[in-house]
């Protein structure tokens, strides 16, 4: 009779069995959320009955997927409530979530300024001011803008020599490399050359825009996704896997582009690597040789990101961490930070995220470790603001940890 | 209307709490009559809470009985005034299939229906299929043929409990589940009705001048105890609900009335009906969905929308049309469903009995106003009906989610909308004030506990099955599965009967399960594996096969 039941975000595969609800970071933490059965299948029923049943609330979810990874039943959670966000929900602070979530277009600006815009983002009058006027957090220490972003770094640096390798990879930087850290990004560029890639850049990447979606930009973020996957295109064609460091970017490229804005990137999808899994490949295929300092030691303890856990790609990093002699690894309780990209700058989110991020603080000073692998930024804010301990990305603990030049030369 | 009744004396009885029972029990009350109404189960148990739930427009009976749709479409347009919480304006579609031209359904046919909907008074317009695709999306794109008419959909529990309500506001006294045991006759006049309540096992007498018989289906019985001979023709409709809204438009087939070819959202759900077979009279009262009758709902439903055969389904119920027997056409769907009123006194010589029957789900406020006034008329009552302009309990204001008041707290009020879109404007005498009140019971439909109180406080609520019918507690996605263990505690609380909470959730699951195992398979069987995982696992007699 029937063969199957097929609806969109497998919404009728649900048996209501509430599994999500015990692990939504925010619904321990915050009373007004109705959590993701209520906000994601529960609401949908009445959605369809009549928008007027949707309801603002949802925009306490952090968009973390736990609740995804959870269902035993495969429904889509997280993304039928970023759905119902997209499609229904009434912007209320357009200024600051416009401005939070164009990161790209705010980017250039402020690094252009950059040394102004530190300084004044640090200021309390200045905090007091956003915090009044558009609602950005005034207890949140603002991410530093560099005065030289990552792209022009590397066209003047180091473009010219990437053709000369045997093997190419385009590299998607994503904002945060770019605007804030690009010591990320030079540090992913001397990892892949000295295993003997070439590194390229997208044709002007512009921001996945995970962010606008979190702020129901739908329109704006339609045209991006669009634009990224037209560029990837040109990248797949020409033979390159598309390298990330960002497991949110790889997130938004690889799955809510067709989930959630109905973009067909099924032609690069599979190309979409997120960079411990390309390494993890290429070494334990033989393809690539490591040279390792001697002397490296240091005591690490990882935070898998939420988004890294959606994905389903931890296991690479922490595989590929444990190569790494003198690296003491210790793996955290699985636990959200509470930052969520630019959920937590939100002030009416500040106290929520600080609380869903108590666990993952309180483990990490139990282990007291010279500093946390973690793959994603804003995980690296939250942790290194309300802790204290540094945050580096994997890539950049690869860079520190391996003899570049050996290595280079032992891949020639 | 007589200020010196004593506690048992009425100016009318009535027999059957469906909506025909109901309305007339509003319709007296409003005229000023002391009233009693009396069932032997709970208010729209029978073919009430049976049907699809679909506000007709009249344009399904236009071309074959232009009586009953120019009945039809005028009450479809009191409704809308009366019962605004009951009435969902969906507009709806009939459209017609390219294999339709094969049997002689055709756009021609299409034509005469348009003219025939006009002459009954029912706006039908033909439209582009295009256009009928844009407004219903999930319509087969096949069509080549569309007709948009006033269709709505009107949940039925709804529109019982609030004529009930509104009878009991104006002095009825309601009896459920209490049975009719004979009538107290002196001669060939019926003074009253002998009654057993069926849950405190007491008997009781009570005595009007007037009996109506409203009984629907059962009223053959209730009309020989009388000494009257009424013929009914129980007609099974079995009818298919489906997971979530598909459709947002009622559909329908522009052809001659068959099996499954009517598509209702109503609610949270779409249903799709119905059938028609002949069944004994013994059925009536246990009827289960056949295999071979969901196959045929199923292949019909996907010839209006072809989504259907993808979507997970909840479960399976079926109904019996009271429908009174005129010839001896096979299929009962030849049989005229206007409405029957018979004095009793002039057709057999028995004084003091009315039977109200045949008629509709649509036409049940103009059946009461009928039987109200052959009941007026015996009484020498000479006030006029008011039902028609009188809006129900909860109907007011016009645009119910922005005017009835949300309680100010922050959080989700899911709960509080959906108690609105149920219980109209009366949502505003649910508490709120106490965090425990929002907490949600039934998650799938958004019940709280609030708006269970107020049901068993307001409504009449003495069973988890009678809560359903007044809340849809219990009647979403999981079928009771993670509500019932809390709502049968929350009920036996409010009922102050702590010691029935596991018969109130067992009587409630078997008759879950009962609806579920005819579509037993897919998502809905993993969920009756889930049931009984949760339930079972408490006490394995809970199931009954």
């Amino acid at each position: 009779m029937q063969k199957q039941n097929i609806s969109e975000f497998n919404f009728e595969q649900c048996q209501k069995c509430a599994i999500c609800t015990t692990v939504c970071p925010v619904l321990a933490n915050n009373e007004l959320y109705p959590g993701p059965k209520q906000a994601g299948p529960d609401g949908e029923r009445y959605r369809m009955k009549n928008p007027v049943f949707y309801d603002e609330m949802l925009k306490f979810c952090l968009n973390c997927k736990r609740c995804e990874v959870a269902c035993p039943s495969g429904v889509k959670v997280g993304d039928m409530i970023q759905n119902a966000k997209l499609t229904l929900g009434k912007r209320s602070h357009v200024l600051r979530d416009t401005m939070l979530a164009s990161t790209d277009f705010v980017g250039p600006l402020a690094s252009a300024f950059a040394p102004v815009a530190n300084l004044a983002l640090g200021m309390k009058p200045v905090k007091a001011v956003l915090d009044a006027t558009i609602g950005v957090s005034k207890h949140r220490t603002m991410p530093k803008y560099s005065s030289q972003t990552f792209e022009s770094w590397f066209k003047k640096n180091k473009q010219s020599e990437q053709d000369a390798y045997k093997n190419h990879i385009s590299y998607y930087h994503g904002c945060y490399a770019n605007f804030n850290f690009p010591q990320l990004g030079k540090d992913f560029v001397a990892v892949l050359n000295a295993l003997g890639y070439g590194v390229h850049l997208l044709d002007k990447e512009e921001c996945c825009g995970v962010a606008m979606i979190s702020a129901g930009m739908l329109k704006q973020v339609r045209k991006k996704a669009q634009h990224n996957v037209d560029i990837m295109k040109t990248a797949v064609e020409a033979g390159r896997k598309i390298v990330t460091v960002s497991t949110s970017c790889t997130m938004t490229l690889r799955d809510e582009y067709p989930h959630l804005l109905e973009i067909d990137n099924s032609a690069v999808r599979d190309s979409i690597v997120l960079v411990e899994k390309f390494l993890y490949q290429v070494i334990s295929k033989g393809d690539v040789k490591l040279v390792w300092k001697p002397d490296y030691k240091a005591k690490a303890a990882y935070h898998a990101p939420c988004h890294q856990e959606r994905l389903g790609l931890g296991n690479f990093t922490i595989e590929l961490l444990r190569m790494i002699p003198g690296l003491e690894l210790t793996l955290l309780d699985s636990h959200c930070c509470g930052m969520a990209g630019t959920y937590g700058f939100k002030k009416e989110n500040y106290e929520t995220s600080q609380k869903v991020g108590k666990e993952l603080f309180d483990g990490i000073k139990a282990v007291n470790p010279d500093f946390v692998a973690c793959e994603c930024e804003t995980c690296k804010w939250q942790i290194e603001m309300s802790t204290g301990y540094a945050v580096k990305n994997p890539v950049s603990i690869l860079a520190e940890a391996l003899d570049l030049e050996a290595t280079a030369a032992a891949n020639k | 209307m007589a200020n010196n009744l004593k506690d048992n004396e009425f100016d009318v009885i009535i027999v059957g709490g469906g909506i025909t029972g109901a309305g007339t029990a509003r319709d007296c009350s409003l005229r000023g009559l002391k009233v009693l109404l009396v069932e032997r189960n709970d208010i729209a148990d029978g073919a009430t809470g049976r049907n699809h739930g679909l506000l007709h427009s009249g344009a399904r009976y236009a071309v074959k009985d232009s009586e009953s749709a120019t009945e039809c479409i005028k009450e479809n347009m009191i409704l809308r005034q009366i019962a605004r919480n009951c009435v969902d304006d969906t507009q709806g579609l009939f459209i017609t299939l390219p294999e339709d031209a094969d049997t002689g359904y055709g756009l021609d046919y299409q034509k005469k229906f348009i003219d025939a909907c006009i002459a009954a008074g029912i706006n039908a317009k033909a439209i582009d299929p295009k256009d009928a695709i844009r407004m219903e999306p999930s319509v087969n794109p096949t069509l080549i043929g569309a007709v948009q008419v006033p269709d709505g959909s009107v949940d039925p529990f709804r529109l019982c409990a609030a004529n009930v309500l509104d009878a009991k506001l104006h002095g009825t006294k309601v009896l459920t589940y209490t049975e009719l045991t004979s009538f107290i006759k002196e001669g060939d006049t019926v003074k009253g009705v002998r009654v057993h309540n069926k849950k405190t096992g007491e008997d009781a007498e009570y005595y009007a001048p007037v009996t109506v018989n409203a009984a629907g289906i059962w009223g053959q019985q209730v009309a020989s105890m009388a000494g009257a001979f009424v013929g009914m023709y129980p007609a099974k409709g079995a009818l298919l609900v489906f997971g979530h809204r598909v459709n947002n438009v009622v559909i329908n087939r522009c052809r001659k009335s068959a099996d499954g070819d009517i598509l209702v959202p109503g609610d949270t759900v779409t249903v799709i009906g119905t059938t028609s077979t002949k069944i004994p009279f013994e059925e009536c009262d246990d009827m289960r969905v056949t295999p071979e009758e969901v196959e045929l709902l199923l292949r019909e439903g996907c010839a209006l929308c072809p989504s259907l055969a993808n979507t997970r389904i909840l479960r399976a119920y079926a109904g019996v049309r009271p429908l009174v027997a005129a010839d001896n056409d096979p299929t009962g769907r030849s049989i005229s469903r206007g409405i029957v009123c018979l004095d009793h006194e002039t057709r057999d010589g028995i004084k003091g009995f009315v039977t109200i029957t045949g008629g509709k789900l649509m036409t049940y406020r103009l059946m009461a106003e009928w039987a109200t006034d052959a009941v007026c008329k015996k009484l020498g009552v000479t006030v006029g009906c008011v039902t028609a302009t009188t809006p129900l309990p909860g109907s007011e204001p016009k645009d119910q989610y922005n005017e009835v008041k949300v309680p100010s707290y922050k959080g989700a009020n899911l709960g509080f909308k959906a108690s609105i879109g149920r219980q109209g404007s009366r949502a505003a005498a649910i508490d709120f004030t106490k965090a425990e009140d929002r907490e949600l019971v039934c998650e799938c439909e958004n019940v709280t506990l609030g708006e269970i109180k107020y049901a068993v406080k307001e409504l009449g609520v003495t069973s988890l099955l009678d809560l359903r019918r007044r809340t849809r507690v219990g009647m979403g996605t999981c079928q009771g599965t993670f509500c019932i263990y809390k709502a049968a505690a929350a009920l036996a609380a409010a009922l102050g009967k702590p010691e029935m909470e596991q018969k109130l959730a067992e009587d409630y699951l078997n008759e879950r399960w009962k609806g579920m195992s005819a579509v037993g398979w897919g998502d809905t069987l993993r969920e009756m594996e889930f049931m009984q995982k949760v339930y079972k696992a408490g006490k394995p007699s809970s199931f009954k096969k």
